[in-house]
Order: C-alpha cells, then sequence, then structure tokens
C-alpha cells in the first residue's frame, strides 16, 4: 500500500474523478482540489467507501493564483503524485470577439495550471521526488480555426511541462504530460465523436496511471492519436491553412 | 433519443437528460411530465417518458456506510453490482437481490425487487431504513416507516411514480463466505416442485426452472434449486483463507442481433430437457460462487439480443397459494399448447404481501419470456385472463403491454394508488407504462 496521497487538481472533471478513483484502487490517500470543493464531500465519501482508503476536499480556484502557495501549504500532507487536470474548452466564436471570454479561457488552460504545476515542481525538486502529470492536449499540437483560443493555452501549457522536464530530469521528479484527444466527458457532451479515437475517462485514468508508473514522457490516451497527429503535423501550412479541421 | 427496456419492445422517442446535481434535476422538474430511470434493466416502459426521461447514473454515490449495524447509504444510481464488489469482500451481501447485478439502488426500490429468499425475507423494501425523495416542489424529503410514513410505503414499489428517489439507506447482511451451497433437486410434475417447495420452506434461497414444453404427464417438471451462504466451516480448505475470492466466470457479450429462428422451439425444447437431465445427474450439493449463483444470466452481457432486434416479452404473475395449482396447471397447458417455448421459465414461492403495492403475495410466481411476435401477444392475453381468473396479478417491472383494464381487475391497491398520486399533486411523475395503466 502507498501511503503518500495523490492530488487531484480540477477533481470535479470526469478524467479528474476517474483518476481519483483509479488510484484510490491502488491504494493511494487522496485529495480532491476544486472550486466549491464542498460539493465534492459526496465524491470523498463514496471513494473512501469502495477503495478503504482517505480521501479529502480542498478549495482551490484555478484562477486565484496568489492563493496557490497556501492551498499547497494547507494540505494535511505533501502529495506523492500532482496531476492537473484543469481544463476549459469554453466557445471559439465567443472567444473571438470577446476579449474577457477569450482571457478566461487562457487564464484556465494555461496561466493557472502552469503556474500551479511550478510551484509544485518547487516543492518536489527540493525534497528530490515526486511525479507530476499535466493534462493537455492534442488541440495544443497545431491551432486550428475551430479551437485556437483554446488550443493556444494548451500549447503554452504542452511547452511548459516540456521544459519543467527538461529541468527536472535529474532531480527525481517526474514530470508526464498527457495529450487526451477525445474523452467522453461532460466537456465533450453533445459532440459527435468517432468511437475509434474516444476514450471512456476510466479507460483515460488506467492508461495514465500505468503510464505515469513506467514513468513515460509524454502520452496520448489512445495510441491513435500519434498517428493522427504526425499525419496533422506533417500537412504543410500552404495547405493547412484551407482545410478545415 | 430511441429509448426501451431490456425487453427492446416498446421502443419510443424520449428526450433523455442526465442530471449531475439535485439543483439540475430541480430545474428539469419545470419541463413537465418526467420519469426516473435507472440502469435500464426494467423490461418494458417502466422508466421511460417521452417528455422527459431523467438518467439517474450520475447519482452513483456511496455515502456512508455502519460497519456495526451494516446499513449502507448510496445515491439512486449506484449499481449493485458495485455494492457486491465494495461490501462483499468485507463479508457483506445484498439483503435481497433480483436476477441481474447490473440494476440501480434506486430502480430496486422503486420496483421493490424480490428475489430468491422472498419467502423467508421478504422484498428489498422490508431493508430499506429511509429514502430521500425528490417531491413536485422540489423539495427533497426523507421517508421512513417514522417520517413521511405514508409516502415511503407507495414509493416501495411505487415505480417511480411518487417522486424521484435520490438517497437510500438500506441494511445489507453479513456473509462468512462468497460462496452458496446449492442443493438442485429433480421434480416430475408441478405437484413434485410445488410440494417440495413447501418442504423446503426454510431453505434460505429457492428457485425452480421449469419446462414450459411438456403439456403432458410431466406437466411442470423442474428443477429446484435451493442454496445457502456457506459458512467458512463449509469451504474446502484452500478456499478458507480467502472466503471471499471467488473466481468468478470471465463474461461474454451477445456480439450481435441474432434471428428470431434461432430460438425456435426446437432449441428451447433442447435447452429445456438438459438443463432437466443436468438436474438429476447433480442432484446434491455443490459449492458455487455467488456470481454463477444468483447472476447466471449476467455472463453473457446483452443477453437480450438473443432475441433478435424485435426484442421479447415478459411475462411474470403471481397466484395466491389457495389457487395456485389450479392456475398454474392452466398457464403451463396455454404455454405448451401455443407451442411458443419460453426461453427462461422460473417458478417460486413467495411469502406474504407487505406495503400498499409491492408485487409479491403469499403464492406462487411464474416468470416467463417470449420473442416478440404477434403469436406470443395473443399468448399473454390468454395467460392474463388465466391469472385474472384465478385472482392473481402481474409483475410491472415486467410488464409491456398489460392494460389498463387488466391491471384494474388484477389488482384493486392500482386505483388507490391513483388516488394518492392525484391527491399529493404528484401525478407529474409518470413513465410511458404508468400512462397506459392509467396510475
Amino acid at each position: 500500500m502507498n501511503t503518500k496521497p495523490v492530488l487531484i487538481i480540477g477533481a470535479r472533471s470526469d478524467i479528474g474523478k476517474a483518476l481519483a478513483h483509479r488510484y484510490a484502487a491502488s491504494g493511494y490517500p487522496v485529495q480532491l482540489a476544486a472550486r466549491a470543493a464542498a460539493g465534492l464531500e459526496a465524491d470523498a465519501a463514496d471513494i473512501a467507501l469502495r477503495h478503504g482508503t482517505i480521501a479529502s476536499v480542498h478549495e482551490l480556484d484555478i484562477l486565484d493564483t496568489s492563493s496557490f502557495a497556501d492551498f499547497l501549504d494547507g494540505l494535511p500532507e505533501a502529495p506523492e503524485v500532482a496531476i492537473c487536470v484543469v481544463g476549459l474548452l469554453g466557445d471559439q466564436a465567443t472567444a473571438q470577439r470577446d476579449l474577457a471570454a477569450a482571457t478566461l479561457t487562457m487564464r484556465t488552460n494555461y496561466e493557472g495550471p502552469a503556474l500551479l504545476t511550478g510551484l509544485i515542481a518547487e516543492r518536489f525538486a527540493q525534497r528530490g521526488s515526486g511525479t507530476l502529470i499535466g493534462i493537455s492536449s492534442v488541440a495544443g499540437e497545431r491551432g486550428r480555426a475551430s479551437n485556437y483560443v483554446y488550443g493556444s493555452a494548451k500549447a503554452g501549457y504542452t511547452a511548459f511541462l516540456s521544459g519543467l522536464r527538461n529541468r527536472l530530469s535529474k532531480s527525481g521528479v517526474h514530470v508526464m504530460t498527457v495529450l487526451p484527444g477525445f474523452v467522453r466527458t461532460r466537456m465533450t457532451a453533445g459532440m459527435d465523436l468517432p468511437a475509434r479515437l474516444t476514450a471512456e475517462p476510466d479507460a483515460a485514468a488506467e492508461t495514465i496511471l500505468r503510464a505515469a508508473e513506467k514513468r513515460r514522457n509524454v502520452i496520448y490516451v489512445k495510441p491513435v492519436w500519434r498517428l493522427v497527429l504526425a499525419v496533422i503535423q506533417a500537412i504543410p501550412e500552404e495547405i493547412f491553412k484551407g482545410t478545415k479541421l | 433519443m430511441i429509448l426501451s427496456g431490456w425487453g427492446r419492445f416498446p421502443q419510443q422517442w424520449c428526450d433523455v437528460h442526465q442530471p449531475g446535481s439535485e439543483a439540475e434535476l430541480r430545474a428539469l422538474l419545470a419541463h413537465g411530465p418526467r420519469i426516473a430511470r435507472g440502469n435500464g434493466r426494467g423490461y418494458g416502459d417502466c422508466a421511460m417518458q417521452r417528455n422527459a426521461t431523467l438518467e439517474m447514473r450520475r447519482f452513483n454515490r456511496m455515502l456512508a456506510f455502519d460497519a456495526d449495524g451494516g446499513q449502507l447509504v448510496t445515491e439512486a444510481g449506484v449499481l449493485l453490482s458495485d455494492v457486491i464488489a465494495t461490501f462483499l469482500p468485507r463479508g457483506w451481501f445484498p439483503p435481497v437481490t433480483p436476477g441481474t447485478k447490473f440494476v440501480t439502488i434506486g430502480g430496486m426500490v422503486a420496483a421493490d425487487v424480490h428475489g430468491k429468499n422472498h419467502h423467508r425475507d421478504g422484498t428489498f423494501g422490508r431493508f430499506v431504513d429511509w429514502v430521500d425523495l425528490m417531491g413536485e416542489d422540489g423539495e427533497v424529503s426523507r421517508c421512513s416507516p417514522q417520517e413521511n410514513a405514508e409516502l415511503f410505503a407507495w414509493t416501495l414499489g411505487g415505480m417511480g411514480l411518487t417522486g424521484i428517489i435520490l438517497r437510500i439507506a438500506f441494511r445489507l447482511r453479513r456473509v462468512e463466505s462468497a460462496y452458496i451451497r446449492q442443493t438442485t433437486l429433480p421434480a416430475k410434475d408441478l405437484d413434485s416442485v410445488m410440494a417440495l417447495f413447501e418442504e423446503h420452506a426454510q431453505s434460505t434461497y429457492s428457485v425452480a426452472w421449469i419446462d414450459c414444453l411438456d403439456g403432458g404427464a410431466g406437466l411442470g417438471r423442474s428443477a429446484l434449486m435451493l442454496g445457502e451462504h456457506a459458512h467458512i466451516a463449509q469451504l474446502p480448505t484452500p478456499h478458507r483463507a480467502a472466503p471471499f475470492a471467488a473466481q468468478t466466470k470471465r463474461t461474454h457479450r451477445v456480439p450481435f442481433d441474432l434471428p428470431q429462428a434461432a430460438l425456435n422451439r426446437m432449441t428451447v425444447k433442447t435447452f429445456n430437457a438438459l438443463y432437466y437431465r443436468n438436474a438429476r445427474g447433480s442432484a446434491g450439493d455443490r459449492l458455487v460462487d455467488w456470481n454463477s449463483y444468483f447472476y447466471p444470466l449476467d455472463a453473457v452481457l446483452e443477453w437480450n439480443r438473443i432475441y433478435g432486434v424485435r426484442g421479447f416479452m415478459q411475462f411474470q404473475c403471481v397466484l395466491p397459494l389457495e389457487s395456485a395449482h389450479p392456475g398454474l396447471t392452466a398457464l403451463l397447458r396455454a404455454i405448451a399448447s401455443s407451442g411458443e417455448g419460453s426461453f427462461l421459465s422460473v417458478l417460486k414461492r413467495l411469502g406474504a404481501e407487505h406495503g400498499p403495492f409491492s408485487f409479491p403475495l403469499d403464492g406462487y410466481t411464474l416468470a416467463l419470456d417470449f420473442p416478440f411476435s404477434e403469436k406470443s401477444a395473443r399468448l399473454m392475453e390468454r395467460l392474463d385472463a388465466i391469472t385474472l381468473d384465478h385472482g392473481g396479478r402481474f409483475y410491472l417491472a415486467k410488464d409491456a403491454r398489460m392494460s389498463a383494464a387488466t391491471l384494474r381487475r388484477s389488482d384493486p391497491r392500482a386505483e388507490t394508488l391513483a388516488m394518492f398520486r392525484r391527491e399529493g399533486g404528484i401525478a407529474n411523475f409518470r413513465s410511458s407504462q404508468s400512462e397506459r395503466l392509467c396510475l
């Protein structure tokens, strides 16, 4: 049994909950962090009952960057694994004309996650151990008309994680980037998702846990995405700019 | 989207919602008529409403467990399979279970399900301490035998027509192992199987598989299966160190819809005859894991597809003890002479009636299923008539086709429920079934 906890940042998301259950099933105590965290008490009770572990909830607003240090100090125990699942897809059309909406998407997907991940990395590095997992997005791999505000923020987060991994490679701290592709969650509810490219949250959580155990660096939840991205990135810009993807 | 129950008949377009919180649920009440839906294992149209079907599977959290008394509090959308997976390894088992573990706890309350131990322990409702129910105004009230007692009583077996069940507190039972000691007794005809049921009234679990095709001297020949939770001392030595680590068989999935002809009379006849022989061969004690004993069909995921795209219809009635023998005889004769084989035919002794609208009563219940066809629809009307003639009634969790008049004739309690709903201002909790049955 593991004794050190896993911290799930953005625990209200479907992937966050699935990860909490999966890590709890492996014996980790679970710390659930989200805004309006009291609403997660039922999930914490459920995780504790099902997996016979400890689960606690912690208030965190990802936009309130000045609160991050206090948030980390307030955790009952320093986590062994920290996973940032925070994400806000937003509406591209709105974000194109509304600066406030675009700012919210950028701050939620880049500024908050990067700053918090970075702060945790400092503490892990001092300690000389820990695993940091950032859930980024395939949308960050190439900007597209349909979601480039979201995609650019995720691209920033992916680059941040990449740099962090590079810097900490000899420190005993492992940094893993996850590019989930389509996952059947509330974020994608109502979208017509291609079955072969779409993962269930439970399967995504399983893949992430296993990959982290093997200390992988960058993973796609479904391997087929590696191929899809290779193709998308190989298209010359002259042609790409005229496509509808 | 197009919805159906487990029997895949009828199919209807329904506006489906998947609320994730009480606030979302409350907002949906404004849409007018609605019914809650669990895991869709009711056979007919009991969890469908064109206007608004509210799927409760996101309310899937277990909230508290009292390890002394065994009381478990869950949200309505928690699956029974998850309760077993969580608590059997700790020595607890559901007090009552239907024939599939893929039901929600909310659904178990709404149908007030019974199991193989009904003759001794009663329905699931007997083990429910309280439920939290959302009413027409969106307010949530705690209902128990002490608080809102009348609403509580009608909610058990009320088919979701009294409000939206949100949370349930019920008591698990202690077990020493994940195994059942099963005894299989062959019975050559209806007299024998009924005599065996009475003789083994003390057995915790009992159920008979019955051959519905032999209309002659062997009418009602059956295999009666008795079961007891195995004590640790009764396990073979290798199992004693890990009494809950029962290996369960891997599951299979029916990959596509079979043509209906695949289940013709011949297949059914062979199946039944084989089963009967097997019962004779293996009479005596056998140790069976919990999954094989309680849920043999769950091992075949989506087994409802063996009936083809047109689906199938279930028939389940209960006959009072005094008229059970002539009633069952008439039912079995009608089935045998129709030549419509029932793939699964189950006979069971039920215990005393309890609650204002729960299905069971002191007598015998017969459960059958038929592939959907005009012919089997006519046969089922015939079976309805025989049941009515013998003072029996019908299980609404299985029903997909009964008329409102048949329900009224079989069960005077139906009108009382309808009145309770009208007077309580809760008539907008309604399913396709309740509309069909004028509840």
